[in-house]
């Protein structure tokens, strides 16, 4: 397969970037769309050029780390897969292909390809979790959860948190990530204690790092390479609607 | 403190679009169905009394002034959101995005645009001369006093074809919005159940159908009735 490839260079967060076009040849239809850029860089590195930097840790789909917006589609052409999963079959000979890094606000671009997706820790770290005391490991059958109940909590905490939801969005909005964060624990009683709180501080944390607000267009649903439902976003809204309207002072 | 109830949250504000815009909608059955007397075949009385009633109740004049608070908190609102949301992305794609989508999510601020310069002329048109602001280009006796003739007043501008033309593309605007609008709304509220949700969507597409087909049949009728 011969390619045009269309790749946004950025030297540094605050330098200038462009798209820079790049010709590769004899690719394999069978090589994933990394293997393609490996090649590609290879070629650079050999010509004495900065190869073009871009995400990537497990390739195999599972550490949320790949970040390419393919062609104007986060991850790519495909459905339910990230980019490491991607493989060349799915363009033609001929092609050209543009790559871009996620565009956000709140996702500023560290190299090329490369944003860093802090800000998604930051909104963990502002109640993506539950208090648990050190002790001994309670029994696994304690606390009875109801079978639909933990296969909707595990659906959410499928995220990887790759930020596909925020690229795809036209707002830039992190509300399925947020979504799946808090439902993951609104649906288990371990998560209930701290509910009020958790979904008050992230939506908060959200605001101020500059995500967009949700339109509903559920373009992040169609784009998640998990498939989260966008009903996790609407348990969202209840639990924060409950929490402004029920919670105890202490939890606000 | 950043999540006390002061703090306007992006889903404090999609809560509130929601609940002014499924109240507003609801009002737009009840206009609908007066406007609909204009078709019936009885010289306007139906018509006239409709108007006369929703301009004399006491509690639909203090309902008009909720109706216009609901209205531009609406707008505002909506002007709030769009702004924050292009802020969120300061540098565009050079590929457009072409995830799939509802086709008129995407454009909510540009079709509530449409229907927000159509409610202005219509304030002009009609409002304005309720409350004597402008003169009524026709007038009818009531009860001994001299009233703006909203029947012939509509009549009148129905039957022009450029304003006709405006009216059909604002309600087909209007029907767009409600499209999306009022499933949006119920997910935005929450309001989301797996057996209920697609029969929302239905009745979200039902009722923007019968919202921009019962108005936009009116100007059609009288422009063939001449």
């Amino acid at each position: 397969m011969d390619l045009t490839l269309k790749i946004w260079r950025q030297a540094n967060t605050k330098a200038k970037g462009k798209m820079v076009d790049y010709k590769v040849t004899g690719v394999s239809p069978d090589s994933s769309f990394f293997e393609m850029l490996d090649v590609l860089n290879q070629s650079i590195i050999e010509e004495g050029g900065d190869p073009v930097a871009f995400d990537h840790d497990c390739r195999e789909g599972i550490c949320g780390t790949c970040s390419l917006y393919i062609n104007g589609r986060p991850h790519g052409p495909d459905s339910g897969i990230t980019t490491c999963q991607l493989h060349m079959r799915k363009f033609k000979s001929g092609d050209t292909i543009y790559i871009e890094p996620w565009r956000a606000k709140a996702f500023p671009i560290i190299k090329d390809l490369i944003v860093n997706r802090g800000a998604y820790d930051e909104i963990i770290q502002a109640g993506g979790y539950i208090s648990v005391n050190t002790g001994g490991v309670p029994d696994a059958n304690a606390i009875p959860i109801p079978k639909v109940d933990s296969d909707t909590a595990m659906d959410a905490a499928s995220c990887i948190g790759c930020g596909a939801c925020v690229a795809t969005c036209k707002n830039a909005s992190a509300m399925l990530f947020v979504a799946a964060k808090v439902s993951q624990f609104a649906h288990l009683p371990q998560g209930k204690i701290e509910a009020k709180r958790r979904v008050q501080n992230m939506v908060a944390t959200m605001d101020e790092l500059g995500f967009g607000n949700c339109s509903n267009t559920y373009a992040c649903e169609q784009e998640c390479p998990k498939e989260i439902s966008v009903s996790h976003i609407a348990k969202m809204n209840r639990e924060f609607f409950a929490a402004k309207l029920c919670a105890d002072v202490k939890d606000i | 403190m950043s999540n006390s109830l002061l703090k306007y949250a992006s889903i404090t504000q999609k809560i509130s679009m929601s609940l002014l815009g499924l109240f507003l909608a609801s009002f737009l059955l009840v206009h609908l169905t007066i406007n609909l007397m204009l078709m019936l075949p009885d010289g306007g009385e139906s018509f006239r009394a409709a108007a006369e009633f929703m301009g004399t109740n006491p509690f639909i004049m203090v309902f008009e002034y909720v109706l216009f608070a609901a209205f531009f908190v609406h707008i505002v609102l909506g002007i709030i959101l769009w702004m924050q949301n292009n802020q969120a992305r300061p540098v565009a794609y050079a590929k457009a995005n072409v995830s799939e989508t509802s086709f008129f999510s995407k454009y909510m601020i540009h079709t509530g645009v449409i229907i927000m310069l159509f409610l202005f002329l219509h304030f002009v048109h009609f409002y304005f001369a309720k409350i004597g602001l402008v003169d009524a280009s026709a007038t009818y006796m009531f009860e001994g006093h001299e009233h703006p003739d909203f029947y012939t007043m509509a009549i009148e501008l129905l039957k022009q074809p450029l304003y006709a033309v405006i009216y059909i593309l604002s309600f087909l605007a209007l029907g767009f919005h409600l499209n999306h609008a009022i499933q949006s709304g119920f997910q935005s509220l929450g309001l989301e159940h797996s057996k209920y949700t697609p029969a929302i969507k239905s009745i979200s597409t039902i009722f923007a159908l019968i919202v921009a087909v019962g108005f936009s049949i009116i100007p059609v009728f009288f422009l063939i009735q001449g």
